[in-house]
Order: structure tokens, then C-alpha cells, then sequence
């Protein structure tokens, strides 16, 4: 691929990524660059290592061989502290909210927990990103597991923004909400990146919302990326799984 | 032939399997230890742990620790009448109670309670990706989730000892006074002259070991909880048996070692 003058830098490079459990090779030397300031969306179907993928870059799973580098350092797996994986805001598949927490508290940890923030301005400021993903205070002042699955995803969404970070990962963000919601939340995810400058890796099987979402799109299968592009140039592609994947469901 | 050496590599395989766990949990407990001692500090989790370890252990301590210093009172008798030495009741309730009994009663009654509770909870927390959560908020879950509950084990033990033994040697003292004829203040006394300082720390340094081997196996277990509910329920089985074991096994260690 030749690099136009003005190109953006790499902010994510995942180098020759192999990661197999047991028996099962779920990566196999994939190669894959997330831009400054840009939004990368990873598609592929179901068990193909998508997660894995953001996992790997996040220090919660190793490669077996090559690496991630986050603004050419490598991450080192299971530090927290690593400078890059640190600049990492992330929205797990599942939510991963903290059930012992009220809400509010599950977004403010960050703020209260690591940035020192006093707990009545976080207390503010997760209410107002509760606020952008179109929760209340009320639900701010619940438990988890008194919240509907979309209400989760999108508390999860919360406590991944608030603090503003430099990268965001979301794993399915918009699965499990209606189209009205997922719409305003594809916006959300667009506001960060354009206005924020935030780098964004997005993971999604819907493609409304990767039309919405997307800069640059890249197709994930048997553990390489089988295709990269600019959004625009997606319905010009001419790989047959690229194209099964996006005109599946348009019949219907 | 395999058939014959099959006994062997059970076994051999087993005394592998049980020196990688020695490792890793050794390994895990180094990490515990540093981050106690290491700052930053989560004095709120610390506070919250304490509170469910030691204050809600209460009732069940004090329970059996009430009906064992019963028991033993009975038995010292029966068996201290065959040749003459009922009147060392009270002495020997004492001893074995502060020196033995308070501490391991105590510990494996609240391993029960709280070794498998903490395997629970955190090996929940590992199933829903919560760890994973904890790492990418910039946090240590070793430091905000171990670091606590092993300290709590490590502060709350010895006070909850303290109770047990107390209530203990009550339960010694109700039998004795109301069934076997002993007088209160006498039964007081040999209670009080027997006991030296170092039967009530021998048996406060045990309390200690036994809350940091009793919280630490709940954490190793939930924090590598793998495979959903049933890694859970698994994760439990195996904190509250590896407690009981350790605390056992550690509790001869500290006696040959105080003797
Ligand atoms: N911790 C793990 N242990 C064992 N196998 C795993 C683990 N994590 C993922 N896998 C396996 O790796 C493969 C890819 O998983 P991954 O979660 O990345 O899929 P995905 O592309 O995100 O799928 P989906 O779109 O359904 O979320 C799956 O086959 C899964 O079984
Ligand atoms: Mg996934």
C-alpha cells in the first residue's frame, strides 16, 4: 500500500499476530494498522477472533509470536500500566460492568480511582456521559443487574469515553439496542473520533452502523485480514466474502 | 506394561500438579505481598473486607466456639476421672483452647464462610470479564481486589480468636459450674493462673497465618476461575477444601514449631 503525502500516523500496528487455544489457531499472523485519529472497523463473522484481536492489543491476552504496538512501543501483556494500553478506553462485548458498583460509580472508577478526580465532580461528569448515551441519573443511581441489556451496553459505553481517552475499542456497540438508539451511540462513537481526534477500533456486524462509524474498513477471516480499505471504496470491493458480508440481509 | 507403571505416573503426575500449584500460588502470594506493602492503597475495599470477614464471621464463630470448649470441658472430665485428675478441668480447657482449638476452629469455620465467598465473587468477576475491565480503568486487580481481602484475613483473624477463645473457655465454664459441680470462682482462677502471655500469642500469631492462608486460597482460586459457572462452583470447592487443608497442615507446623 503506497502512503499519501498527508497520511495520518499509525497510532495501532498489529505485527504478524498468531494466537492459537489448545488446538485451535484463532490468529494467524494478522497484520492490521489503526490511524491517528481515525476510525477503524473490523468485520468478520462470528468466532473469528475479533475480540481476540482487541484483546491481544489491550495486554489481556499475549501472541504466541509477533506483536502490538501502540506508538511503536510494544504493549507488554497484563501491565496496566503500560503507556500505551493506558491510552485505551474499552467497551467489552459484555459490558463487564462492576456489579458490587452503583452505576455511576462503574463509570466514574476511572476518574475516582486512577485520575484522583474529587468524587462529586466525577459523580458530574459520569451523570453528563451517562447523559450522552441517553441514561439518566436514575439509572446512574442503580445497580447493574437492575439495568435491561441495551441499558448495560450503553453504561459500559459511558465509563469507556469519560475520561476522554486517546483510543477507544468498542466491542459491539450497538448490538442489543433499537435502531433509534444505535443510532444516536453510532454518532456518539463519530463524535469522538472528529471531534475528540480520538482513534477508534470498532468491531461490528451491523452495517448501517459501520457506514455511520467507519473511516477505514478491514475484513477479518480464518485469522488474517483478508481486505482493508477506506469506507468509500467498500462497495467497489471485489472479494466475494467483502461482498457476501455487506449485501447479506438487503434482500430480506 | 503401562498398566503396571500407571500407579507411578499418577503419581508422578500428581506430585507435578502439585508443585506447579505450589509455584503458582506462591508466586501469587508474592504478588499480594508486594502490593500490600506497596502503595497506591484502596483503604475503602480494606474497610469493606474487614467489616464481611471479621464482623459478619461473628455469630458462627462464637457459636462453635461456645459448644467446642462445651464438649472438651466433658470429655477432660470423663476422661481426666480415670485416675483422679477431674480438677484440672479448667486448666486444660484453657490451654487447649488459646493454644489450639480457638485459632483452628475459628479459622476453619470462617474459611468456610469466606474462603469459598471470595472464590465466588472474585471468579464471577473473572467469568463476566470484570478482572479485564479492572485492568484496562487503569487498575491493578491484584492490588484492588487481593491486596484488601488478604490483609482484612491477616488483621481480623487474631481479634475473632480472641472472641472464640473467650467464648470458648465460657462454654467450659458453663458445663463445669452447672454440671459438673465446680465452683465459678475457682474455675476462674485455674483458668487464669494457667494461661502465660505466650499460650494467648502463640495462638494470636496462628490467627494471623490462618486469615492470610484462608483469604489467599479464595483469591487464587476465583482470581483463575476458568470456564463460566461451573469453573465458579469448582473454584469454590477447591478454596474452601485447600483452606482447611493448609490450615490444618500449617496449624502442625506452628505447634511443632512453639513447643
Ligand atoms: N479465553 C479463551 N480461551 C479459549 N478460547 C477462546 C478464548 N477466547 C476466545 N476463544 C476462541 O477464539 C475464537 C475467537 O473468539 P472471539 O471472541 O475473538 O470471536 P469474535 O470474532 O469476537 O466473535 P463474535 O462476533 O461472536 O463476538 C473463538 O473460537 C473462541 O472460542
Ligand atoms: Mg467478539
Amino acid at each position: 500500500m503506497s502512503q499519501a503525502p498527508n497520511s495520518p500516523a499509525t497510532k495501532i500496528r498489529w505485527s504478524n499476530v498468531c494466537k492459537r487455544f489448545g488446538d485451535k489457531t484463532v490468529l494467524n499472523g494478522l497484520n492490521l494498522e489503526a490511524k491517528e485519529g481515525r476510525s477503524l472497523v473490523v468485520i468478520g463473522g462470528s468466532g473469528t477472533g475479533k475480540s481476540v484481536l482487541l484483546k491481544c492489543a489491550l495486554g489481556l491476552l499475549a501472541p504466541d509470536k509477533g506483536r502490538v504496538e501502540i506508538d511503536g512501543k510494544a504493549v507488554k501483556a497484563g501491565r496496566h500500566d503500560d503507556p500505551g494500553i493506558a491510552q485505551i478506553g474499552m467497551l467489552f462485548q459484555s459490558g463487564a460492568l462492576f456489579d458490587s458498583l452503583p452505576v455511576w460509580e462503574n463509570v466514574a472508577f476511572r476518574l475516582i480511582q486512577h485520575d484522583k478526580v474529587k468524587r462529586s465532580d466525577a459523580k458530574a461528569r459520569a451523570i453528563a456521559a451517562l447523559g450522552q448515551v441517553e441514561l439518566g441519573a436514575d439509572a446512574g443511581e442503580k445497580f447493574p443487574n437492575e439495568l435491561s441489556g441495551g441499558m448495560l451496553k450503553r453504561a459500559a459505553l459511558a465509563r469507556a469515553i469519560v475520561s476522554k481517552p486517546k483510543i477507544l475499542f468498542f466491542d459491539e456497540p450497538t448490538t442489543g439496542l433499537d435502531p433509534i438508539t444505535a443510532d444516536v451511540i453510532n454518532h456518539l462513537i463519530r463524535q469522538q473520533v472528529s471531534e475528540l481526534g480520538a482513534t477508534a477500533v470498532s468491531i461490528t456486524h451491523d452495517m448501517a452502523s459501520m457506514r455511520v462509524i467507519a473511516d477505514d474498513v478491514a475484513m477479518i477471516d480464518q485469522g488474517e485480514i483478508r481486505w482493508q480499505g477506506e469506507l468509500s471504496t467498500i462497495d467497489a470491493c471485489e472479494n466475494e466474502r467483502v461482498r457476501a458480508f455487506i449485501t447479506a440481509g438487503q434482500h430480506g | 506394561m503401562s498398566i503396571i507403571f500407571y500407579p507411578f505416573q499418577a503419581t508422578g503426575r500428581a506430585v507435578l500438579g502439585f508443585l506447579r500449584a505450589l509455584g503458582a500460588i506462591s508466586l501469587f502470594g508474592a504478588q499480594a505481598l508486594w502490593a500490600i506493602l506497596i502503595p497506591p492503597y484502596y483503604p475503602g475495599q480494606l474497610i469493606r473486607q474487614m467489616f464481611r470477614i471479621g464482623y459478619l464471621s461473628l455469630p458462627v464463630v462464637g457459636l462453635t466456639a461456645l459448644f467446642t470448649g462445651a464438649a472438651l470441658a466433658l470429655n477432660i472430665y470423663t476422661g481426666g476421672s480415670r485416675f483422679n485428675a477431674e480438677q484440672f478441668v479448667p486448666n486444660i480447657v484453657a490451654l487447649g483452647i488459646v493454644r489450639e482449638l480457638g485459632p483452628v476452629i475459628a479459622a476453619i469455620m470462617i474459611a468456610g464462610r469466606v474462603s469459598s465467598g471470595i472464590a465466588a465473587e472474585i471468579g464471577a468477576m473473572r467469568a463476566t470479564e470484570q478482572i479485564d475491565a479492572l485492568h484496562t480503568l487503569a487498575t491493578d486487580p491484584v492490588r484492588y481486589l487481593i491486596a484488601p481481602r488478604v490483609l482484612a484475613g491477616l488483621l481480623v483473624l487474631p481479634p475473632l480468636v480472641v472472641i472464640a477463645d473467650i467464648i470458648g473457655i465460657m462454654g467450659g465454664f458453663m458445663v463445669g459450674t452447672l454440671r459438673l459441680d465446680f465452683v465459678g470462682a475457682i474455675y476462674i482462677q485455674n483458668t487464669w493462673d494457667i494461661l502465660e502471655p505466650f499460650d494467648v500469642i502463640s495462638g494470636l500469631i496462628k490467627a494471623g497465618v490462618f486469615g492470610v492462608l484462608l483469604t489467599l486460597m479464595g483469591c487464587y482460586h476465583g482470581f483463575n476461575a476458568q470456564g463460566g459457572a461451573q469453573g465458579v462452583g469448582r473454584a469454590t470447592t477447591d478454596a474452601m477444601v485447600s483452606a482447611a487443608v493448609l490450615i490444618i497442615a500449617a496449624n502442625f507446623l506452628l505447634t511443632s514449631a512453639f513447643v
